[in-house]
């Protein structure tokens, strides 16, 4: 019997575990991460001669149960075809039977390892809602929302990731899915998901991201964004973003009903230039009074 | 050529068809003797003769019908299950020191091997579980790696073996292929084709030494690191 040395142990149980691409045009760099449905490798595409991202479905012995699942997940993201959202570019079956998928690598960093300033986030944020606003008017709900699953690439992309418990609007199998703090109540009981669901997990990703003492309008936006109860959020992803642009552009937001002071001072920086001229010429004018009644 | 689905030995040792129980033994011991043995002797500190005969006896009681029958999918693997029933046996053994050998009609167990695997340099760190856990890890490696032996083609598996097995001197494969005069190419595939099927026997030593498809999953997922 040959003897097994402890490395020989772990070469052997790595060489177990790799997937065989050599039927395809794909070969396996190295391993990114592993996550709950897959291992995620860093391949090369030999015909394209460029590198890609290759999910591979856990196991064989998964279910068709779960084979089923990570076709789903291909063949939503297939469908998605937008910049926000990571692009698909292959699927298919290894010899073992496992499932796998091919999609851009994306090098930079997740939502949740950026560090900026509250106007920066909030821009990335606006461009993860227009990729959940598309999905959406496909019919499809994304059901993991969280900072861990948008990447941010080197070059300003924004890429929405993971769409491996996406559901079609009005299903009612998401609950086991998704992840706890950014579900939405209906989705933990296992009621029906639609848009809202997504608007409640993207109200607890600002949250997330965002500073904790934040400015009121802000605060009431991810309160108004992640209310319990379905009736009281957005009635759509856009309404949300179009919140967030107004507060960017110090405009009123429709989640808080603010005081004079405040809309005065949202006016006038709004006006700034206006209302430096306005009181230079005021400044001006009391001068000149009182210099003509000394 | 070999059998698709293997069954559970743990299911098949308390089976009625004394040839299929006897079958489903010798692969118990296969998979078990070794790490047990071992056990006694790195993590529990026994001597080689203490050691040899209570691994032995241990055996030859499972062998008894119904002596497993206690296992509980539900509560622990058939592992943890194995190794404290073991240590059970082994601190009762010693309190009944006359004790009565009881050879069984065990397959010779080559201790000598075993000693010889002791010698060698290998982790003993951990609890006495990590240290069982690791040996059996060795032992469901090893029964693949013989089975895999038996069944493939010569050249391939020896193209595995120096590839694969032997972690002193790793050549790339452009090496390998002058050392056996093929192209990289076919050892490319050579290699692909006898890890594809290590896997799958792998996964079939597994099926045998689980019960439950719960427990199964679970040692997959700690043996190859994935989830089930
Ligand atoms: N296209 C990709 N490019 C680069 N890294 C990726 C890509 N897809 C996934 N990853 C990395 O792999 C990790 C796990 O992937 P994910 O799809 O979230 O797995 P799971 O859904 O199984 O948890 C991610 O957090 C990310 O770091």
């Amino acid at each position: 019997m040959t003897w097994l040395s402890d490395n020989a142990v772990s070469h052997l149980r790595e060489v177990a575990e790799l997937p065989d691409f050599s039927h395809t045009r794909y070969r396996i760099k190295s391993e990114i991460a592993r996550g709950g449905m897959g291992v995620v490798y860093e391949a090369e595409d030999v015909e394209l001669r460029r590198r890609v991202a290759i999910k591979v479905l856990a196991s064989d012995l998964a279910s068709e149960h779960a084979a089923e699942h990570m076709r789903d997940e291909a063949r939503t993201i297939a469908k998605l075809e937008h910049p926000g959202i990571v692009p698909l570019h292959d699927a298919g079956l290894l010899p073992d039977g496992r499932l796998w998928y091919a999609m851009k690598l994306v090098r930079g960093w997740r939502l949740d390892e950026l560090n900026a300033p509250i106007a920066e986030l909030l821009r990335v944020f606006l461009r993860i809602c227009e990729a959940v606003s598309f999905a959406h008017a496909n019919g499809i709900v994304h059901c993991d929302l969280k900072p861990e699953n948008v990447m941010l690439g080197d070059f300003g992309e924004v890429l929405v990731m993971d769409w491996g418990v996406a559901r079609e609007t009005g299903a009612s199998d998401a609950t086991i899915a998704g992840t706890r703090g950014f579900m939405a109540p209906e989705q933990e009981q296992g009621a029906i998901v639609d848009a809202s669901t997504d608007v409640f997990a993207l109200g607890a990703m600002m949250r997330a991201i965002l500073p904790s003492n934040l400015p009121r309008p802000l605060a009431a936006i991810c309160a108004k964004a992640s209310a319990p109860a379905k009736n009281d959020r957005y009635e759509s992803v856009r309404a949300l973003a179009n919140d967030i642009s107004n507060w960017l552009g110090d405009q009123p937001v429709s989640a808080y009903r603010d005081n004079v002071v405040e809309r005065i001072s949202r006016w006038v920086s709004r006006n700034r230039a206006l209302v430096t001229i306005v009181l230079a010429y005021l400044i001006m004018r009391v001068i000149v009074i009182l210099w003509v009644h000394r | 050529m070999f059998p698709t689905t293997r069954r559970s030995v743990i299911a098949a040792l308390a089976s009625d068809d004394d040839d299929q129980r006897r079958r489903a033994f010798d692969t118990f011991v296969a998979l078990y003797w070794k790490p047990l043995y071992k056990y006694l002797r790195v993590a529990r500190d026994r001597e080689v003769a203490d050691a040899e005969d209570s691994t032995q006896a241990f055996l030859a009681k499972c062998f008894e019908n119904g002596s497993l029958a206690a296992y509980d999918a539900g509560k622990a693997s058939f592992r943890t299950f194995l190794r404290l029933l073991f240590d059970r046996f082994v601190a009762n053994e010693l309190k009944a020191s006359s004790r009565q050998k009881r050879g069984g009609d065990l397959a010779r167990l080559d201790f000598e091997n075993a000693e010889t695997e002791i010698s060698r340099e290998h982790d003993r760190g951990g609890s006495p579980e990590d240290y069982f856990q690791r040996e059996w890890a060795r032992s469901v490696f090893s029964l693949a790696v013989e089975r895999l032996r038996a069944e493939a083609d010569a050249t391939r598996f020896a193209l595995f073996e120096t590839y694969d097995l032997d972690d002193a001197n790793r050549a790339t494969y452009r090496e390998t292929g002058e050392r056996f005069g093929i192209s990289e190419t076919a050892v490319t595939n050579g290699l692909a084709a006898m890890r594809r099927r290590f896997r799958a026997i792998v996964l079939d030593v597994l099926r045998e030494a689980t019960a439950s498809e719960g427990e199964y999953r679970a040692e997959v997922r700690s043996l190859l690191g994935v989830d089930a």
